[in-house]
């Protein structure tokens, strides 16, 4: 073959290897808008459907205390001769007199005022307003006894079903049967948003009330959240400090044996442990053995410090490799001992590494829910927890209930406001360790 | 409050030993003309370190054992009317005791002997904790008195903190081990327990789950067979590697091999938000948004397809590990010398052709490893099946079908009231011991490729 010839065949070779070419790169470009397009659509997804659940429907109504309606007398005060016990009952039983007055029909009233021609009768008027209402006029009549017999205005919720109405989350055209609300009712929440007695208003109670059963429109994150504030201290009192611990003595101390690589291997592993196994280590260990309270984020800190354990250790060895030889060898030659070296010199280079390592920890533990459901925090629990002992729900697992409940048409958009929050939650701790670590590193 | 006391009270412990051992070693300096061996800073470590060790561990004491020791004491003092109590009883009565004394109140009105003995268990909870407290304090001052005593010109100080610090160290690394070992051990022996029920032959080859509720007795009455999760579990995870992998692996070769470094720091970021949320999220994802997409898609192709299914629950996982393919391979393909990449393009092959003749098969090794990983990520992934996959544990071929796999039952059979005696809740156990047993393997292969692989171009 002389060289004319091969040339001959490599050019008639080369428009079918160079469209090769061109299609392989189309694949690459096919990927990363695939995976790109994937990310666009669950963002787009999460935001389209939870940002509308931050406003929910509110009634502005100018409710009456009517003296007629609160036949109860003011709250007892101690007299002289009274005994703690007997004060304490007196108290008790006129909080529960309080409670038992028929708010609703305060309720009832200030509606048909606003609406006065309407057709609903009493109960239909009561499905559009938060059950909870009666709590809230209760409490503020017990935070101000003078309110009695006057009007003031009040916003009250909406109940779920009629924010479902009102924002079109439910079809309109369904027939009656299929309907939460009944026709004069939604005829009534028509009504008063036409004439602005129901307005929009943005949700600050999904941040401040905790879980509610009865009433899910009031439903709240705060349980949830002080929940995982406690798990995430937990995380950082436990897992930073004994992973950190042991990151410092595998790369700087431990002499090369079977004792540190048999750790090294661990580590390693336990870094891809699925995340139930730690779930299932919590139920039989913490639980079961050491009879540790269920449903507390005690535990489910403990169970997530030894599920982030491994990461942080991770995370903290590659940033003390990336400190160069040079700084503990110039150390060690001006005559500092091994353990100086590194706890005075090593380790202040290594903060900023150290920063990153505690936020990847504790946004693996704020994220996680599998291990938690193990362990019982996924009991509905309806207060904000005091102590790290007391049930709690932790934010993931307040949405893993959220999106469980039968009230679909409501909860899908408190489940993606409260994944919304959740993952807001996130990217303030990343972008904390952004700003923290550039701060850090232009000092150094 | 007794709390709050305990703290103040250590860190004033603290603050003391450090002062005195820093104030004494350096006035022995003032004194003689000799130095020091250690620096005052030293010393003063060394003595909080004495004095605060015992005073913690008498405090530690406490707390694991004083709650047996004032329920002891409840039990000697209660009358003799209650010796025939059962034992629930009694525990109920202790309680109640108990939180008549906390000045929490209770159900019904309490017998006199009742507040007799609350009273009394009032007393010696203040005398206990009180005593508790003068004794941590005590001996913390007695070894602060000691440790001040041993404070010499000559006294290695500085060395002996370095020996305590660097035996926290190991017991720190020491925590992984442990960590290990608890997982192992709890599996086993609830494992062990479960297989006293269900015989492993039943449970490693039955295939069919249909475990009964534990309220039925406390019989096997159930049927506990592995095959059908095993088999849900398989088939969720391929159809995850399915998406992920092409899509991750042509993203890293792109990335690494096409983009302009300014496209990669964009776009590679970007990606790696995918590997940041958390699966409760992806799990939502795929309940409300694919798995309904995918059932209106099977409607019109004239296809079966359940909203939740193994399908669904598949895809959606695949969108999960897709960031975890593409950064590992990154990271791999990166590594292959680039003597190798440069010499096949100076002989002419187009870029495609050196990557797929030359630096995948270099690379092949630590791509099979990122592979393992990504596969034993799959099989363990909990939230997503358990929003997604429906939850039906049959053998069944059809990916449009809902399933169940291991995980998900782990789940289900131990949330809710547990007791840890019914095969219903045991079954967990011998689940996640299976779990177990399959992530390590994967993983410890991955490993081991992925060490080899870096040695090679190292």
């Amino acid at each position: 073959m002389t060289s004319d010839e091969r040339l001959g065949l490599v050019r008639a070779g080369l428009a079918a290897r160079h469209a090769r070419e061109w299609r392989f790169r189309f694949y690459g470009i096919l990927a990363i808008l695939a995976a790109l397009s994937f990310i666009a659509i669950l963002f787009g997804m999460i935001l389209s459907r939870g940002l509308p659940a931050f406003t929910q429907a509110t009634l502005t109504l100018d409710v009456h205390f009517d003296a007629a309606v609160i036949k109860v007398g003011e709250r007892p005060t101690r007299t002289g001769n009274q005994s703690h016990a007997e004060y304490a009952k007196a108290v008790s039983d006129w909080e529960r007199k309080m409670t038992m007055v028929n708010w609703n029909r305060l309720i009832e009233a200030a509606v048909r005022e606003a609406a006065p021609d309407t057709k609903a009768n009493s109960r239909e008027i009561l499905s559009i307003v938060e059950t909870n209402a009666r709590f809230e006029l209760r409490d503020m009549l017990v935070a101000d006894p003078t309110l009695i017999g006057k009007t003031v205005q009040v916003s009250l919720l909406a109940s779920a079903n009629a924010d479902n109405w009102l924002k079109g989350n439910i079809d309109r055209a369904l027939p009656d049967a299929q309907q939460q609300l009944r026709e004069p009712a939604r005829a009534l929440a028509d009504q008063l948003k036409a004439e602005g007695k129901i307005r929009n208003a943005f949700a600050w109670h999904i941040f401040t009330n905790v879980d509610s059963r009865s009433a899910p429109a009031s439903a709240g994150l705060a349980g949830a959240f002080v929940g995982s504030l406690y798990m995430m201290l937990v995380v950082i009192v436990l897992a930073v400090p004994i992973g950190v611990m042991s990151a410092v003595y595998l790369e700087e101390f431990a002499p090369k044996n079977r004792f540190t690589d048999l750790i090294e291997v661990n580590i390693n592993n336990l870094a891809a442990v699925p995340s139930i196994v730690f779930g299932l280590l919590g139920a039989a260990v913490f639980i079961n053995y050491f009879r540790l309270p269920l449903s507390a984020p005690l535990v489910g800190g403990l169970v997530l410090s030894l599920m982030t354990l491994p990461t942080i250790i991770i995370a903290t060895r590659s940033a003390l490799r990336a400190v160069p030889p040079s700084l503990r060898q110039a150390a060690l030659g001006l005559g500092a001992s091994k353990t100086q070296t590194v706890f005075h010199h090593v380790l202040p280079v290594t903060y900023p590494g150290m920063l990153t390592a505690t936020i990847i920890g504790v946004a693996q533990a704020l994220g996680e829910t599998a291990p938690l459901l193990l362990i019982g925090m996924n009991a509905f629990v309806a207060q904000v927890p005091a102590t790290p002992l007391d049930q709690s729900s932790a934010l993931p697992v307040q949405i893993f209930l959220w999106q469980g409940n039968e009230n679909r048409n409501f909860f899908e958009a408190r489940t993606s406001a409260a994944i919304i929050v959740l993952l807001g939650l996130m990217l303030t701790l990343n972008a904390i360790a952004i700003f923290l670590r550039s701060r850090l590193e232009k000092r150094t | 409050m007794n709390t709050a006391i305990i703290a103040a009270l250590l860190l004033i412990l603290l603050g003391i030993a450090y002062q005195t051992g820093c104030s004494r070693s350096r006035s022995l300096t003032l004194a003689g003309e000799a130095r020091l061996h250690s620096r005052p800073v030293y010393h003063g470590a060394l003595v909080a370190i004495w004095s605060l060790t015992p005073a913690l561990l008498i405090l530690a004491l406490w707390a694991l054992f004083g709650d047996t020791a004032s329920r002891a004491y409840v039990l000697a003092q209660l009358p003799p009317e209650t010796s025939s109590f059962a034992p629930a009883d009694l525990d109920a009565a202790i309680r109640r005791i108990r939180q008549i004394e906390s000045g929490f109140g209770i159900i019904g009105d309490a017998q006199p002997w009742e507040n007799q003995v609350a009273q009394a268990l009032r007393e010696f909870r203040i005398l206990t904790s009180a005593a508790i407290i003068a004794a941590a304090a005590g001996t913390g001052a007695l070894a602060l008195w000691f440790a001040r005593s041993r404070i010499s010109l000559r006294l290695r100080a500085r060395n002996e903190v370095e020996r305590m610090v660097s035996w926290a160290m190991i017991g720190c690394s020491i925590v992984a081990i442990l960590t290990t070992a608890g997982i192992v051990a709890s599996l086993l022996v609830e494992a062990i327990r479960f297989f006293t029920f269900v015989s492993p032959i039943d449970f490693f080859f039955g295939t069919v789950w249909n475990p009964g509720f534990s309220t039925t007795g406390h019989g096997s009455a159930g049927e506990y067979g592995l095959l059908p999760l095993l088999w849900g579990t398989l088939m969720v995870a391929t159809i995850a590697i399915l998406v992920a992998l092409p899509i991750g692996l042509m993203t890293a070769i792109y990335l690494t091999q096409y983009a302009s470094p300014r496209l990669r720091g964009v776009v590679k970021p970007i990606i790696e938000i995918l590997a940041g949320i958390p699966t409760i999220v992806y799990g939502f994802f795929a309940l409300v948004t694919v798995g309904p997409f995918l059932a209106g898609l099977g409607n019109l192709l004239g296809l079966d397809i359940r909203a939740t299914s193994a399908l669904t629950a598949g895809i959606v996982m695949g969108i999960m590990i897709i960031p975890f393919i593409s950064s590992l391979s990154d990271d791999i393909i990166r590594q292959v010398p680039r003597a190798m990449r440069d010499g096949s393009l100076g002989l002419g092959a187009t870029q495609s052709e050196t990557i797929k003749r030359i630096i995948l098969p270099a690379a092949l090794p630590g791509i099979v490893g990122a592979f393992l990983l990504a596969v034993s990520r799959a099989i363990g992934e909990t939230m997503i099946v358990v929003l997604a996959a429906g939850n039906s544990p049959y053998l069944r071929l059809n990916p449009g079908e809902p399933v169940s796999t291991v995980t998900v039952t782990i789940v289900n059979q131990l949330t809710g009231d547990t007791d840890f005696a019914s095969p219903q809740s045991l079954v967990a156990f011998a689940l996640g011991l299976t779990l177990f047993a399959m992530t390590l393997i994967l993983n410890v292969a991955a490993l081991y490729i992925v060490r080899r692989y870096r040695e090679q171009y190292e």
